[in-house]
């Protein structure tokens, strides 16, 4: 009787502990991996999007809140800064390919950072979307930080273009593959650069999975797409809605 | 094994004070990679230690997504509102953006990257 209300005390200490939030992170995601191998590596069950829905299930079941989650969450978070500082490694190792394709790169990924901007806002706007909706879709397929600048600059909801950034890095690692079979693209380069342009690190750490060359070239068009969207947006916002 | 954590965090903090001193459009972490590719250019080569640090950290990468993602149940009121035009603006602008990409890519690269 008492050891059983010592559990109890202890469980009530340790679930308000960042520690508790730390290790439901790192096991949702496990038991998400796992699916997913199971699953025979359908698209339909990745990995973030499952793990996601494990820990809000959780969360929600047991009251918690997003902040006092994030406490112990925000250890696996940080990380995703020295994760893109490593994303130079591969880079590196696929320097002479990149170096050969210079201006084929900074084409498509022009074209590409344009056609997620114009689509994404004419859709919304297409199906009703208030101006702050739209302003606050406009940069979902640049990684979080900067999406989040760029929809504040221009009017839009930085905390939910944070959810939606997310939401498009998942979309594209489930159905890129599908996309890029569908319209017969096969160099890894335009595989990987197609991906980090569309859907970021998500895009990019799908693609790592899958080839190295493809890893290098999402990582580049990622990073390239934060630059060509962080100045392109705001000037074209200017132009079409003022 | 540390040597090489410590150069990563390094770049990172030099990416971001890079960032806030002139106010640079881009995140700290993305001129944190500049900065390590700037250094992986002057060494010649992927020094074996550094090799394994971030095999490490690009192997998990998906799972440091995941505290942000769950952020989505902050937001699950509006998101209900415009679920339409956002669903809709998320679905097809993404996979529009991967296929011209791709193609673009595959057909302008096609010629030199064969070789």
């Amino acid at each position: 009787m008492g050891s059983l209300q010592n559990l109890s005390e202890t469980w009530i200490y340790l679930s308000a502990s960042p520690l508790f939030h730390l290790t439901l992170t790192l096991v949702a995601f496990q038991a998400a991996a796992w699916l997913f191998e199971k699953g025979g590596r359908n698209p339909l069950l990745n990995p973030v999007m499952v793990a996601v829905v494990i820990i809000v299930i959780v969360l929600s079941a047991t009251g918690t809140s997003y902040a006092s989650y994030f406490e112990g969450a925000q250890f696996v978070h940080f990380l995703l800064g020295p994760a893109t500082v490593a994303l130079a490694v591969p880079l590196y190792r696929q320097w002479h390919v990149v170096k050969r394709s210079g201006v084929a790169i900074a084409i498509s990924l022009l074209c590409g950072s344009l056609t997620a901007i114009a689509t994404s806002v004419a859709m919304a706007w297409l199906l009703g979307a208030t101006p702050e909706i739209m302003a606050t879709i406009a940069p979902k397929s640049v990684t979080a930080p900067v999406a989040m600048a760029i929809a504040e600059e221009i009017g839009g909801l930085p905390s939910v273009t944070a959810v939606l950034v997310i939401l498009t890095g998942i979309i594209g690692a489930m159905f890129g593959t599908m996309v890029l079979n569908a319209c017969r693209v096969r160099p890894w380069t335009a595989r990987g650069l197609a991906m980090g342009t569309a859907s970021h690190g998500i895009g990019t750490a799908r693609a790592l999975q899958v080839n190295e060359t493809a890893g290098a070239f999402s990582g580049l068009a990622m990073g390239l797409n934060a630059l060509a969207t962080a100045i392109l947006l705001p000037i074209l916002w200017g132009l079409v809605f003022r | 094994m540390l040597t090489y954590l410590t150069l990563i965090f390094a770049c990172q903090l030099l990416g971001e004070l890079l960032v806030g001193a002139l106010a640079l459009p881009i995140p700290g972490p993305v001129v944190g990679m500049v900065l390590m590719f700037v250094f992986l250019l002057i060494r010649g080569h992927v020094p074996e230690d550094l090799g394994r640090v971030t095999a490490g950290l690009l192997g998990t990468m998906s799972l440091l997504f995941v505290p942000a993602g769950t952020g989505v149940m902050l937001h699950f009121h509006l998101l209900g509102e415009a679920a339409l035009p956002l669903g809709a603006g998320l679905l097809v602008s993404t996979l529009a953006t991967i296929a011209v990409t791709g193609v673009l890519m595959a057909w302008l690269g096609a010629e030199r990257s064969d070789g």
